[in-house]
């Protein structure tokens, strides 16, 4: 990060600004997956991209993207790889991309456990704010979310759960 | 960081790609349609696993689509027919166990495999959270329930075995890892107020051999339909 070149601040810029495919309120760099950029050589960028699960078919729609808005901003070669380690966390959200989630009607991921015993926290129905909410199912419309439906507004909701 | 044992990553990334399947024949067929969904994001956890070890070792669509049968290293729990429900969620208590304990000592390791696994168990630990939650359900649910709850673990139990004999090349001793795996199966089978089986699990009667590419009779029936449209027609693109 330190070397980074103004070019590839600019760069990183943009391939950040990117709209998650599959939640399109939040950006790459605000979901947290855009780990690295490199200018290679002249016309020359690698850029390189982590999962948030094994098997998120959303990857290839984010490197075509991030393909996209770098070719049409003069970067004729642009490589995006796929790396692994250290692997994505929940963590990774920043606070705009949390705000966002829930602004959109997601509930954000709480803080990953760190010690050997799970905290749970409440989880927040993110249309009318109450803590009384209900697990429905452990996985929802994609792997990266689960079910729940508020007691206070009866209403279901996604949550982005922590991993 | 050494190259990967091909051995290593075709049992894994086997096992990952062959119960990715399995699951995913439960598409339009689970009891409620929240399983369905939870089923198939399951299968598509697994399926991304095995799409990340084979590409370590090869090309990903010629070794799951253009293998025999014989080539392939999956354990037999895992290419069993899915069976009812609760015969596929006895499949996903015993084996989403074994592969947290088996995933959570390859991530603490310096191996080629470490960085999957570090990924894959954060996974894994969900798919583990889902059965024992469905074990509890049905195991304490109906006479109904119960019994065939009951039925499909054990009518597993003779493949659970095979999960640790040794695998060339994989820097984790599997057969330590059996000690954790029957506490946590006993823990979660015990609540529901399940039995845990006690027949064998090794030795004449019980199951194995697929980690040496033998395999039982639905696992031929079960490839001609995942391979079928790659090998019917190469190449083919939608």
């Amino acid at each position: 990060m330190v070397t980074d070149t103004p070019l590839e601040a600019e760069l990183r810029a943009l391939a950040g600004s990117v709209p998650d495919p599959e939640l399109p309120v939040v950006t790459l760099s605000e979901l947290g997956v855009l780990r690295d950029l490199h200018v290679l050589g002249p016309g020359r960028v690698e850029v390189e991209l982590t999962p948030t699960y094994s098997g998120c078919p959303a990857i290839e729609a984010m490197s075509s993207d991030i393909e996209r808005v770098l070719h049409d901003h003069g970067i004729p070669e642009v490589e995006v790889r796929t790396v692994l380690s250290p692997p994505w966390t929940t963590d990774a959200i920043s606070a705009e991309g949390r705000r966002k989630l829930a602004e959109f009607g997601v509930a954000p991921p709480r803080p990953t456990p760190s010690g050997p015993v799970a905290l749970r926290l409440a989880i927040r129905c993110p249309h009318c704010g109450s803590t009384d909410t209900t697990l429905l199912s452990r996985f929802s419309s994609t792997a990266c979310k689960a079910l729940r439906r508020c007691e206070s507004c009866r209403e279901p909701f996604d949550h982005f759960k922590e991993l | 960081m050494s190259s990967p044992s091909t051995a290593a990553a075709l049992a894994l990334g086997d096992d990952a790609l062959v119960l990715s399947h399995r699951l995913g024949e439960w598409a339009g067929h689970a009891p409620v349609l929240e399983e369905d969904v939870a089923l198939a994001n399951i299968a598509l956890d697994l399926l991304g696993q095995a799409r990340l070890l084979l590409s370590l070792v090869g090309d990903e669509d010629e070794l799951a689509y253009l293998r025999e049968e014989r080539a392939f290293r999956n354990t037999q729990l895992v290419e069993q027919e899915r069976g009812d429900f609760a015969h596929t969620i006895a499949r996903q208590l015993y084996f989403s166990t074994y592969q947290a304990l088996l995933y959570g000592q390859l991530a603490d390791g310096m191996g080629p495999l470490a960085p999957i696994a570090a990924k894959a168990a954060k996974e894994v630990a969900y798919h583990r959270d889902h059965a024992e939650h469905w074990t509890l359900r049905l195991g304490d649910g109906t006479p109904e329930s119960h019994d065939r709850m009951q039925r499909g673990l054990d009518a597993l139990w003779r493949y659970t075995g095979e999960l640790f004999e040794p695998v060339d090349g994989l820097e984790v001793d599997t057969a330590a890892l059996r000690e954790g795996w029957q506490a946590g199966i006993t823990d979660v089978i015990e609540r529901a107020t399940l039995t845990v089986p006690t027949g064998p699990r090794r030795g004449g009667w019980s199951a194995g051999g697929g980690r040496r590419g033998i395999h039982t009779e639905v696992f031929g029936r079960m490839l001609a339909e995942m391979q079928h449209l790659h090998r019917s027609h190469p190449g083919a693109t939608w």
